[in-house]
């Protein structure tokens, strides 16, 4: 029997003002199939499923859904015809149960018939094995809780189609493995799955075919298993790119650059963020920090960057206590620190400035005098560019208009310029494509062969692994482990991760 | 989709840029054209005549110019606090404090050389304008509370603060039982050069330092920063209040600084209506302006010239004031919409309308 065609997309494109997003993007999907949709970041991916899910609609080339042409006005037409999308970010309200939100915006007439209702989920849940508590609320839930909530909630409202935007991105491994059993569930049921992700191992593992974007154009759809990670790599960037993050080990005595000692800090809502912090961070290493997200990641490299104030605690920079110091104070000690904010435009950089201004954002304030030199910091940002290279039209151009490898490489570019002792940086490759991400990786090692202490908050557990000396597990605020990545696998870190026992402590 | 979509330009080039302002400003004046003619006067005559009437003879062109002047210094003033998205719609009530601060000098200290009179005018205007934008400042930097609404709520307390000090306590003697506040001695009044007084001058030099302040020193920066993010502001280690706190006080002494020159130079006394909405309409050139200190000269005189040629003719012409008003809201209405079309582009899908006419 041939398959049924569930979702057929011929030469689609779209534009927003002067971009393409999409050029003539073909993507067959068939029924009881995963189907991964792959490419780098501005690829096109989001742009292609949105106009699946009727949030924009096509320039020119036709949809079908099984087999029936459709020209969605709204996402409501594509729930119509059995389409579920699950965002990357959750589109529930916290203070309300799990039903509450599957029959959220479902006409129901004026009487809500509670138990018939929630026997209808638990129908939808117990044909796809998913499981969950219909009374529990969303803001006590965990990230794989409420997404079990999201994939519920778009099957019942009848769809046979499940589009997944990124949707590991922000799950344990564990929950990782849980996610893809429901997804071969619905394949296995007849139901069509997409996936959007850049993870190849991923793709790998869960999808059956992929279609493979690159700026905005699908490049081929192959057969998973008639393919292996080189070649997809291959199609998604458009060369070879050797992928391994080389770990070099530095030889030299290493000597105790920062030490955290019982670091407690509260949030803005009184509770602890941080809980009894102690770590210690030595020249020539990068330090990985993993963890959920939200687990204690920002506050950390905040309150060692002075912008947060610590409950209790010591911070110590070569001997030099430096907790309750502002940044200011910090930089005066003459305590050379680097810091790459996860927030790049919001707060390690003026958007609407140019690099030259951006440049002095930090030491301004050194210049004698109430006027401003720029005549220093444009040799800087000349020398920046030229290094790093820096696309940009020029020095004068404002950063919030580079792409995002190269806002990062103006940022990190500063912040190494000042020859810091200490880099602290927060998901430096957040956003980047595969290119951007191998330089900044190398840029780090750069730094880490020169004798800097690195401590890198990351989310890709692979390339924590492949890249730190060692990798500091935070769970919920609190250290749950320091490990070295060579004598652990990822299970272990992501057991550490969710509070289960294991993992070596070095 | 729809037939019209609406997305961000990217960068548009200076030429169409000024093409689209050009249009703009045409066809408003063939829209208010269109609403002269209907009621009942020709426009080939009325729109002349608002030329010629702010800039066609020599006093016309002082009465512009006198027009021109508080507008500069208050949108200088107001421009200082949204540089750093500080929304002070307190315009008002800072010109009035001035002027009650420099009354206060002229009407009180005596035997001072006029120059010493007027710089101690200056001082007291700006401290006390100062102070009117410093309050709301303060509960910002301290406690975040909204600035918009405190600002514009504290234009109310001047005016009525004036108008109960010209009524009661500082009511001349003289005025035969009208409300009036003693008119200054001739030691408070800013004299004249080239026959419009010296508040041009000032206008002028201070035209430069704001540009100086905000592009060249390193406070300047700092606001710009705070306006930007203040997350960024934290993270480069600047002390957020405190630059909040300088720039509101630069923002309201320079709003304080008109009170001053209007009241010494213009009514020659303390009035509540002496701010004459100098306040409100600066935000409109302020941002019309974009920001940039040159750019406020220019856009002031043109204004100026709207509000004087729309006074012109009501008295020469006999069209009422309220005639006046629309042909200068239609003006505005049209520049100011222009912004919308340089900022975006509109697509009219032409396919589709095709097809609708099909069906």
């Amino acid at each position: 029997m041939e398959p049924v065609k569930a979702i057929e997309m011929k030469g689609i494109s779209k534009a927003f003002g002067s971009v393409k997003a999409n050029e003539d993007v073909n993507l067959t999907v068939y029924n009881g199939e995963v189907h991964a949709l792959l490419g780098e970041n501005g690829a096109g991916k989001s742009t292609l499923v949105n106009m699946l899910s009727g949030i924009y609609r096509p320039d020119s080339g036709t949809v079908s859904i099984y087999g029936e042409e459709v020209g969605f006005t709204s996402p409501k037409d594509s729930i119509a015809m059995g389409i579920g999308m699950i965002h990357q970010h959750f589109k529930l309200i916290d203070v309300m149960t799990a039903k509450e939100n599957i029959i959220l915006g479902k006409n129901q007439g004026l009487i809500t018939r509670n138990k018939y209702i929630s026997n209808e989920i638990k129908k939808v849940s117990d044909q796809y094995g998913l499981d969950i508590d219909l009374d529990k609320k969303v803001y006590n839930m965990s990230v794989g809780e409420k997404q079990t909530l999201e994939i519920i909630k778009v099957l019942y409202r009848g769809a046979k189609i499940l589009i997944l935007d990124e949707p590991t991105a922000v799950l344990t491994p564990q929950e990782i493995k849980k996610l893809f059993t429901i997804v071969r569930n619905m394949k296995e049921q007849g139901c069509a799955v997409v996936i959007i992700t850049h993870k190849l191992n991923e793709v790998m593992e869960i999808s059956d075919r992929v279609t493979v974007l690159r700026r905005g154009r699908s490049v081929g759809t192959v057969e998973t298993s008639k393919v292996d990670t080189s070649t997809l790599i291959e199609m998604m960037v458009g060369k070879k790119v050797d992928l391994a993050i080389k770990k070099e080990k530095t030889a030299d005595a290493k000597k105790l650059l920062l030490e955290v000692d019982n670091l407690h800090v509260k949030n803005s809502e009184q509770k602890y963020a941080l809980e009894d912090i102690s770590f210690k961070l030595y020249s020539g290493e990068i330090l990985g920090v993993a963890g959920v997200a939200g687990s204690g990641q920002k506050e950390i490299c905040e309150t060692i960057a002075g912008l947060t104030k610590a409950e209790k605690g010591r911070i110590i920079f070569e001997g030099e206590d430096i907790i309750g110091k502002s940044p200011r104070e910090i930089i005066r000690l003459g305590i050379r620190m680097g810091f790459i904010p996860e927030d790049r435009l919001g707060m390690g950089l003026v958007g609407s400035m140019d690099i030259v201004h951006n440049m002095i954002l930090k030491d301004y304030h050194n210049q004698p005098g109430i006027f401003l030199r720029r005549g220093p910091s444009v040799k800087k940002a000349t020398e920046i560019v030229d290094k790093l290279e820096i696309q940009t039209p020029s020095i004068n151009y404002p950063v919030k208009k580079l792409s995002g490898g190269n806002i990062q490489k103006v940022l990190l570019g500063r912040e190494i310029d000042s020859n810091p002792k200490v880099l602290i940086t927060a998901y430096p490759v957040r956003g980047l494509d595969i290119g951007a991400s191998y330089k900044i990786y190398d840029l780090l090692n750069e730094q880490k062969r020169k004798g800097v202490g690195v401590l890198f908050i990351g989310e890709d557990l692979d390339v924590l692994m492949d890249l730190c000396d060692r990798v500091m597990v935070f769970c919920i605020g609190k250290v749950a482990g320091i490990v070295n990545p060579d004598e652990v696998t990822k299970e272990d870190i992501g057991l550490l991760m969710t509070g289960g026992k294991g993992g070596a402590l070095s | 989709m729809n037939i019209i979509s609406i997305s961000k330009r990217e960068d548009l080039p200076q030429k169409k840029e000024w093409l689209i302002r050009a249009l703009a400003v045409a066809l408003s004046i063939v829209c208010a054209g269109l609403v002269i003619r209907i009621l009942g006067y020709n426009p080939l005559q009325v729109i002349p005549s608002m030329v010629s009437g702010a800039v066609g003879t020599e006093i016309r062109l002082q009465q512009t110019i006198l027009k021109a002047i508080p507008l500069v210094v208050t949108s200088l003033g107001i421009l200082v606090a949204f540089k750093m998205k500080f929304w002070n719609i307190g315009g008002e009530g800072q010109i009035i404090m001035g002027a009650l601060g420099a009354s206060y000098v002229a009407l009180n200290i005596e035997g001072l050389p006029k120059f010493a009179t007027l710089i101690l005018m200056m001082i007291a205007a700006m401290i006390l304008g100062g102070f009117w934008a410093f309050i709301p400042a303060f509960f910002k930097a301290k406690m975040g509370v909204n600035e918009t609404i405190f600002t514009l709520m504290l234009n109310y307390i001047a005016i009525k603060f004036v108008t109960y000090l010209q009524y009661g306590p500082w009511k001349s003697p003289d005025s035969q039982g009208f409300p009036k506040v003693a008119t200054f001695s001739n030691n408070a009044i800013l004299p004249k050069l080239f026959g419009i007084h010296i508040g041009w001058i000032i206008a002028l030099v201070l035209v430069v330092l704001v540009h100086l302040f905000i592009n060249h020193t390193k406070k300047g920066y700092e606001i710009t920063v705070v306006g930007e993010s203040q997350e960024t502001a934290r993270y480069a280690g600047m002390n957020i209040s405190q630059i909040i706190i300088v720039a509101t006080l630069i923002s309201g002494g320079l709003c304080g600084l008109t009170g001053m020159i209007q009241a010494s130079a213009v009514e020659k006394t303390l009035s509540a209506t002496l701010s004459g909405g100098y306040g409100f309409t600066a935000i409109i050139t302020a941002w019309f302006a974009r920001l940039n200190a040159i750019a406020v000269l220019f856009v002031c005189i043109a204004f100026a010239i709207l509000l004087q040629g729309g006074a012109y003719i009501q008295i020469s012409m006999q069209i009422p004031a309220s005639v006046a008003d629309m042909i200068q809201g239609i003006i505005l209405f049209f520049v100011l919409g222009s912004e919308f079309f340089l900022q975006y582009r509109v697509n009219i899908n032409r396919k589709r309308l095709n097809a609708k006419e099909v069906a």
